[in-house]
């Protein structure tokens, strides 16, 4: 890499660099895009313009409404059918692109790997697709003999004036099992932010709640907005079993929806991804009284952080004790690879800009290997994961977010948990902390660069400028970026790799940041004239 | 029209289609709209179809790939999309100084009735560099396929900028979807003919870009401007493909006096002769094509590909054993599947299933012009999807599969090798590398199915032979 920098004592202020990037752009967009662009100073509340509509023409990463329902919250679910109400592409693009895992037990139904789709031609666009969408659903309850169908409505879905919640009614009734419908069409939202919500809200109304089923552990936890890419889940619940942890159910990596309806009955929820599924953690605590906290498995020091929040919120020794226990044998493990590898990739400079919590979970990771993080940015996300959930109060509600309902949930008398309501309350008292998210923001350094939905020109810009180790982001980025002669890791589907999560996970990213920081492949993309010779030692004339 | 309220049947009558055989209109508009040279193409519509579509032919071409979008929100769905369009434009232009803009139109825009024609004509008169040129196709996803919005998007430049003048010695090459690989194997035909050949159009270097030195925001390479608007005056058009866009499904052929293609425009409007040939894989079709060359450029074909055509029926020879009598399920877009059968039956692979995701209702009819031994014992299903091809495969149990990444899971499943040729391949490096046409293209794609057929057979071998 040509001129190689040095920010041992601190990153340079961007801000010049912030405008140039600025300048490019006619003056209403630069306007907006400055207030999306944030010279971090983690000792200041800064504001950033965050979850609003991008601008079009500008090459976004983001996707849409339905990408955030279908693919995102309920497409690693793998007992419910997922028929798309649409022309044909928004299936077929859906169809196991992120690299879910599951593990459906011999004989237990797995849908995920079928694209469902009413391929609406020219004559359902005209005279509607209703009937089509009915024949569909009886088809695939005759073919498949699901418990459950959960219907996706496209674009065109809403405009044409389909009713997929009425039709999912009435199929209901005639086959009697569970069938509902999402109002997810791609334009919604600004973002797969709004189908998430939608997605979090129809689960809620139609799944959650409707077993009681009998405990079956000493500590039951829910995990949400963990999406098993790459085996993540798998790692993580061998953790939890190993410790004594009954996981009830996970939102949605390696999960079913059999077991989202028995999921009221944990009695803690724990959330990894707090942009995709808060809204379920919120609605679970008011319905149900179920505290949540908000946890992160990636990183293996998060991970031992995470496990003991866990253990002093069920305050019991036994189980304080197996962490405890795990955490010393699996950190020693971790700890033998991070000393070979970290004196490798110290001091490298890393980028991050994907998703609406990945962004700032791995910077765990890199934390743990001495890699420094220049600039890193959401592509979905809202204000509170940037600067903490405090801001909501005074997050101002535009037309886009007013559009998605907002469900007003009401106390469950039966099924309230009055216990864990006071132990919340007595945990409160000695500060352990609940509903708490401080965002990304206050964990980046001094003037490293923090970029709202960053575009294509930007990403241009960032690698020119900061001349990064490593970009992480996605499959749409990969190449650009390689194009630059910089390595790109896909935080969103591994690039095959993964797990990354928990201890084995914080291993495996390790050994993979050892082979991508220092494979000499870069040397060949990289044209001879770019280098610039960095003096090695002395030279010294002795006569 | 919708009596039908009782449950259907497997195998009988589908309604839903799981797993489909096919892709969405403006993914193909975006592959051709990338063949030409400085365009950026424009997704008329909800970001996720740039960002889907980008996602989708990025993971199969392995290069940075960039596509706008109008990024509707709801309030662009009620009051249409022009506020939105021309923004879209604006940024555009003024980010990547691109000569062309490629629009193609979604579900969405359609279904609202959004007319972008008339969007270009308010944006002549407003503050455009007036160097930018637009295009527009009209590509919903409900009709048709993807290889419907790549002929559409092909005849929109087509007829833009063509320009009908006297008669030269130049030609047009209209190669319909294929690898990039492949544009580059029949430039290098053409040329070797002495031909000058606007390829209409030509996304080899676009799409499969070396390292660069400096980032290239639009890559370079394509057919320039200058060569379609040349396009009009040329000797003639070959153009590969039968079935094309002309299929019943098309939203255009209810007005039959417009016209499909860009070659049968060229033809139609400014007299170009059409020559239109399936595609040229295996020797009876890669000869047709010969044979035109030599026509149109009076030149005997070179040796290079007389020894290639006939090292290519050395090949036949010496491999017919292990192929001859052997069942191919074939699938994948219509004129591939017409030109993988021609070439499957001139080897005596026995094609048990030709299927589609396309519902042109011309398959059956090509597939028994190029297959004409043993064309009627083909079972030819149009409108196909995967699990009805898995279905059919489990009854009726064929040797190879053929076609591209998404059948991979039948084939795992039937415990049977698939060649992977065609769109999309991401689970291999090198998709857009496959060669499929012409005689050298024939030729690997031959050794390649050979050498799975005794791969499988050898891996299945007690004895583990290792001579054959």
């Amino acid at each position: 890499m040509p001129n190689k920098k040095n920010y041992i004592n601190g990153l340079p202020d961007p801000s010049e660099f912030k405008e140039e990037m600025l300048k490019k752009y006619p003056r209403k967009v630069a306007k907006k895009r400055d207030k999306a662009m944030i010279i971090n100073d983690p000792a200041e509340g800064q504001e950033i313009l965050a979850n609003v509509r991008t601008i079009p023409g500008i090459i976004t990463q983001r996707g849409c409404t339905y990408a955030g329902c279908k693919g995102v919250v309920l497409g690693p679910t793998r007992d419910i059918i997922n028929l798309v109400h649409g022309p044909i592409g928004c299936s077929f693009y859906a169809w196991l692109t992120r690299r879910n895992q599951t593990r459906a037990e011999k004989g237990d139904p797995n849908f995920m790997t079928y694209a469902f789709s009413t391929d609406m031609q020219d004559e359902n666009i005209v005279f509607g697709g209703e009937e089509k969408l009915k024949n569909a659903i009886r088809e695939a309850f005759e073919i498949f003999n699901p418990s459950s169908i959960g219907i996706f409505s496209t674009c065109p879905v809403g405009l044409i004036g389909d009713d997929v919640h009425s039709v999912a009614r009435e199929m209901k009734a005639e086959l009697g099992i569970n069938i509902f419908g999402f109002s997810c069409e791609g334009y919604r939202g600004v973002s797969q932010s709004a189908g998430h919500h939608i997605a979090n809200n129809g689960i809620f109304k139609h799944v959650v709640g409707n077993t009681d089923r009998p405990r079956t552990g000493k500590f039951q936890v829910n995990l949400l907005g963990e999406y098993n890419i790459g085996g993540d889940a798998f790692e993580i619940e061998r953790i939890f079993e190993e410790c004594g942890l009954t996981l009830l159910s996970t939102y949605s990596g390696n999960s079913t929806v059999e077991s989202f309806a028995y999921s009221h009955t944990a009695d803690l929820n724990m959330v990894m991804c707090h942009r995709s599924i808060n809204y379920i953690a919120e609605m679970m605590e008011e319905k149900y009284g179920i505290p949540w906290i908000k946890v992160n498995f990636i990183g293996a020091d998060a991970t031992a952080k995470t496990l003991r929040k866990i253990a002093d919120y069920f305050g019991d020794k036994e189980l304080s004790e197996k962490v405890e226990v795990v955490i010393a044998r699996e950190s020693a493990k971790v700890k033998a690879v991070a000393d070979l590898v970290k004196p490798k990739v110290e001091g490298k400079l890393a980028m991050m800009f994907v998703g609406g919590s990945r962004a700032h979970h791995y910077q765990e990771l890199f934390t743990e290997l001495g890699v420094r993080v220049v600039s890193a940015g959401y592509e979905f996300a809202h204000r509170d994961d940037y600067e903490g959930r405090e801001v909501i109060p005074n997050i101002k509600i535009d037309a886009d977010t007013r559009n998605i309902e907002d469900l007003s949930v009401t106390k469950d008398d039966e099924n309230y948990r009055d216990d864990l309501v006071a132990k919340k309350a007595q945990l409160e008292e000695s500060g352990y902390e609940f509903r708490d998210y401080k965002g990304m923001m206050p964990d980046m350094s001094k003037n490293s660069l923090v970029i709202d939905d960053v575009n294509h020109w930007e990403t241009e810009k960032l690698i020119e400028f900061y001349k990064p180790d490593i970009f992480c982001a996605g499959i749409k980025e990969k190449y650009v970026v390689q194009k630059y002669g910089i390595p790109l890791k896909q935080l969103h589907s591994y690039d095959y790799g993964g797990p990354y999560a928990a201890f084995g996970g914080a291993i495996n990213f390790y050994k993979e940041m050892e082979r991508m920081l220092g494979t000499d492949i870069w040397k060949l993309v990289d044209a001879p004239w770019k280098h610039e010779p960095e003096i090695v030692g002395s030279v010294t004339y002795d006569s | 029209m919708f009596e039908t309220n009782k449950v259907l049947h497997k195998g009988t009558d589908y309604k839903a289609t799981q797993n489909a055989c096919k892709l969405c209109s403006p993914l193909g508009a975006s592959v051709a709209y990338k063949g030409f040279e400085g365009c950026v193409p424009l997704i008329h519509g909800s970001q996720g179809c740039a960002t889907y579509i980008r996602r989708y032919l990025i993971s199969h071409y392995k290069e940075p790939i960039d596509i706008a979008s109008s990024n509707f929100t709801q309030d662009s769905t009620i009051f249409g999309g022009d506020r939105n369009f021309k923004l879209a434009a604006q940024n555009i232009i003024n980010q990547y100084k691109p000569k062309i803009i490629g629009i193609s139109t979604t579900c969405l825009s359609e279904t609202i009735g959004d007319d972008v024609t008339l969007f270009l004509h308010e944006l002549k008169s407003e503050d455009f560099d007036g160097k930018t040129e637009f295009v527009v196709a009209s590509t919903p996803s409900y009709q048709g396929t993807h290889i419907d919005g790549f002929h559409e998007a092909v005849a929109s430049v087509v007829r833009k900028f063509a320009k009908k003048a006297a008669p030269g010695n130049h030609i047009n090459l209209f190669p319909g979807f294929i690898s990039t690989e492949d544009i580059r194997l029949l430039k290098e035909i053409v040329a070797d003919f002495g031909l000058e050949t606007a390829i209409l159009p030509d996304y080899s270097e676009s799409l499969d870009n070396p390292v660069w030195d400096t980032y290239k925001r639009i890559p370079e390479g394509g057919t320039t401007i200058e060569e379609v608007e040349k396009s009009g005056s040329a000797k003639a058009s070959i153009e590969f493909g039968t079935v094309l866009n002309l299929g019943k499904l098309s939203g255009r052929v209810k007005n039959l006096n417009v016209t499909k293609t860009g070659a049968q425009y060229l033809e139609k409007q400014m007299d170009v002769p059409l020559v239109r040939l399936p595609m040229p894989i295996g020797i009876t079709q890669t000869d047709s094509f010969f044979e035109e060359l030599e026509k149109l450029s009076g030149k005997k074909t070179p040796e290079k590909y007389t020894k290639q055509r006939g090292r290519l029926i050395d090949a036949y020879v010496d491999a017919h054993k292990y192929v001859f009598g052997k069942k191919a399920v074939v699938y994948g877009e219509e004129d591939f599947v017409v030109g993988m059968c021609a070439f499957l039956d001139e080897i005596g692979i026995e094609i048990a299933l030709a299927a589609s995701g396309g519902e042109s209702g011309l398959l059956e009819q090509e597939i028994l012009k190029y297959c004409p031994e043993n064309g009627n014992k083909i079972t030819v299903r149009e409108g196909y999807d995967f699990e009805s091809i898995k279905e059919w495969c489990q009854s009726n149990k064929p040797d190879i599969l053929i076609g591209h990444s998404k059948g991979y899971y039948i084939a795992r499943e039937l415990g049977i090798p698939i060649i992977r040729v065609g769109f999309p391949i991401h689970d291999r490096i090198g998709g857009q590398r496959i060669k499929h046409l012409g005689y050298a293209g024939t030729q690997e794609l031959f050794d390649k199915i050979v050498n799975a057929l005794i791969e499988y057979k050898q891996d299945s071998s007690p004895v583990g032979y290792k001579y054959m």
